[in-house]
């Protein structure tokens, strides 16, 4: 079997035939398609909307990740949480105005997540926290299907609309600058990751809790020697993944018809936006997540649509087979000194 | 202070502690020493409820602590300085320091903890040099200051140490042992786990030696200097 190259000149000689070969591929194709480069702007750009919903789920897989060993194959159901507890709280015949309304829906759907988050952790993994990790994982897959079937019985099989959050109405605000086209939904998306991350850079870095969040994540053992509580802090970290994919859920609400079983697809483009990233990385998990939605966007536009989905599942095996610490940094683990 | 009564930890089925009984007086500087594998480490890890006991008490002021968990410990005030210093590597060296008094910041509040900083970058200067950097890039003894640091900023009254000297150049070592004898003049008790035998023995009170699991010769520090069979076992004399 060939070896990988391992010394840097061969690396970069090898990233550039790739990425020549790609644009030669993405553009060879596209002009089969008579594609513009507005066009391919406009993929772009649409990419990035979707990337940015994998960047906050990605950060949620990150979260309990590092933190607890699992990775939390629930994560996309707290997506379809949040946007569908979102909408049902929007429809609800509450008398206010349509804005008030929509803050009404916001918040509680992230809280009412965030405990369901926390409530599957004491339920479900905490109770079994001595267990291997591959048990706690499967666990986290019998919780995904438990909360789809729940989400299945309480809101059926039909999907939903939540109006768009500038114009409170389905039709959406466009933008247009030359042939493309952008929603006003796109600014609320990028606008919320920005304001997400800056919140979760103060958290982490800033209080003393979000330190020991971290501490767990690099040294549990150690961790425990300075009187923090690991099991508190795996408690803590399911609540702030789900609350990170309510928040993704509740944005894309209005760009796509958030339904039951949305979870699946999301859940694991999630999670290759994580590995992408990592897997122990933050800033890793937002750039993978944002990389993601382009390229599936670019791939899906220069051939067919319905071939969306495969891409991230390409993406995911070429990770985990040819480098499985993750394209950007150095997959540095956490663990012992 | 702290009393172990017929003390036994396993790891799975393997018997790591054998009926070990111990104490620590208040404002006693003890030692434990034995070669490797012969359980003092788990000790350690005992006391702090990493390793729990699974019989035999464990007894601090007087109060049954076997049982409760590690934060627990930590907050009745039992610090321990792990084996390989065990620092959070990828964050800076003030963090480290800052979550060494994780379980009293909220009731201490910031400018107790910062005056309390101030006394470690006291005692160790070069740690103040290097407080935003990494602690994974500290040197070694840097690391083993730090992992000091941090257990004593959680303000214990028992301070353990596990192999504070391991790996470290003779003089910082001795740097580590002078800092060990202040703190103890400042009112903690110190209870510390060696190999090096010959400098756990000249800075301590008492001292027990183990081997297998159990503790098989205990005394003052200048009897078991000059007993025999730890000269001929740890001090590397023949007996002449």
């Amino acid at each position: 079997m060939p070896r990988i190259p391992r010394s840097k000149l061969a690396r970069i000689a090898a990233i550039i035939v790739l990425t020549v070969a790609i644009t030669a591929l993405v553009i060879g194709l596209g002009s089969r398609k008579n594609l513009q480069p507005k066009h391919y702007v406009q993929l772009i750009l649409d990419g990035f909307r979707g990337g940015s919903i994998y960047a906050l789920m990605a950060l949620g897989y990150v979260t309990v990740y590092t933190v607890t060993g699992i990775i939390n194959f629930a994560q996309g159901e707290f997506v379809m949480l949040g946007a569908l507890i979102s909408i049902s709280v929007y429809n609800m015949p509450l008398p206010l105005p349509p804005a008030a309304r929509l803050v009404v829906a916001v918040g509680s759907s992230i809280l009412l997540t965030t405990l369901i988050g926390i409530i599957v952790e004491r339920v479900a993994i905490y109770p079994a926290r001595l267990s291997p990790t591959v048990t706690l994982i499967i666990i986290t897959i019998g919780v995904t299907i438990t909360l789809r079937a729940s989400a299945l019985l309480i809101w059926g099989a039909d999907p939903y609309v939540l109006p768009a959050f500038s114009t409170l109405v389905l039709e959406d605000h466009i933008f247009r600058f030359g042939g493309v086209t952008l929603q006003a939904q796109s600014l609320w998306i990028w606008g919320t990751l920005a304001v997400v991350l800056v919140l979760l850079y103060v958290f982490l870095e800033h209080t003393i809790t979000g330190k020991a969040l971290r501490a767990c994540a690099v040294n549990r053992r150690a961790a425990q020697l300075v009187g923090i509580n690991p099991s508190r802090m795996s408690m803590l970290s399911f609540g702030l993944a789900a609350a990170l994919g309510a928040i993704g859920g509740i944005v894309m609400g209005p760009v796509t018809r958030p339904i039951y079983d949305m979870g699946l697809m999301l859940g694991l483009r999630g999670f290759v936006a994580a590995i992408l990233g990592g897997l122990v990385s933050a800033p890793g998990a937002v750039v993978g997540g944002l990389l993601l939605g382009v390229v599936e966007n670019i791939a899906a536009g220069v051939t067919n649509p319905t071939y969306k989905s495969v891409v991230a599942f390409v993406i995911m095996i070429g990770i985990l087979l040819l480098r499985p610490q993750g394209i950007i940094g150095r997959g540095e683990t956490g663990g012992e000194q | 202070m702290l009393r172990l009564e017929g003390v036994n930890t396993y790891y799975g089925r393997i018997q790591a502690l054998r009926d070990v009984s111990l104490t620590v007086a208040e404002g006693e500087i003890v030692a434990v020493i034995g070669p490797n594998g012969a359980g003092k480490t788990t000790l350690m890890n005992t006391i702090s409820a990493l390793a729990p006991a699974r019989s035999g008490t464990i007894a601090f002021d007087g109060q049954a602590i076997a049982g409760l968990s590690p934060e627990r410990i930590v907050r009745l005030g039992i610090s321990q300085v792990p084996e390989r210093r065990q620092i959070f590597g990828s964050m800076t060296v003030q963090e480290n320091l800052i979550l060494g008094a994780y379980h009293r910041y909220r009731r201490d509040g910031r400018q107790q903890i910062e005056r309390d900083l101030e006394f470690v970058f006291e005692i160790f200067p070069r740690l103040k040099d290097r407080v935003k950097q990494k602690a994974g890039t500290l040197s070694g003894g840097e690391q083993q200051m730090l992992a000091l640091g941090r257990a004593w900023m959680a303000k214990p009254r028992l301070l353990m140490m596990d192999e504070p000297s391991l790996g470290l150049a003779p003089l910082l070592v001795k740097e580590i042992f002078r800092v060990s004898g202040e703190l103890r003049d400042r009112g903690t008790t110190i209870l510390r786990v060696e190999q090096n035998a010959r400098a756990a023995l000249e800075l301590a009170d008492r001292a027990y030696v183990m081997e297998s699991g159990r503790v098989v010769l205990e005394g003052t520090a200048s009897t078991l200097a000059s007993d025999a069979r730890v000269q001929t076992a740890f001090l590397g004399r023949t007996g002449e």
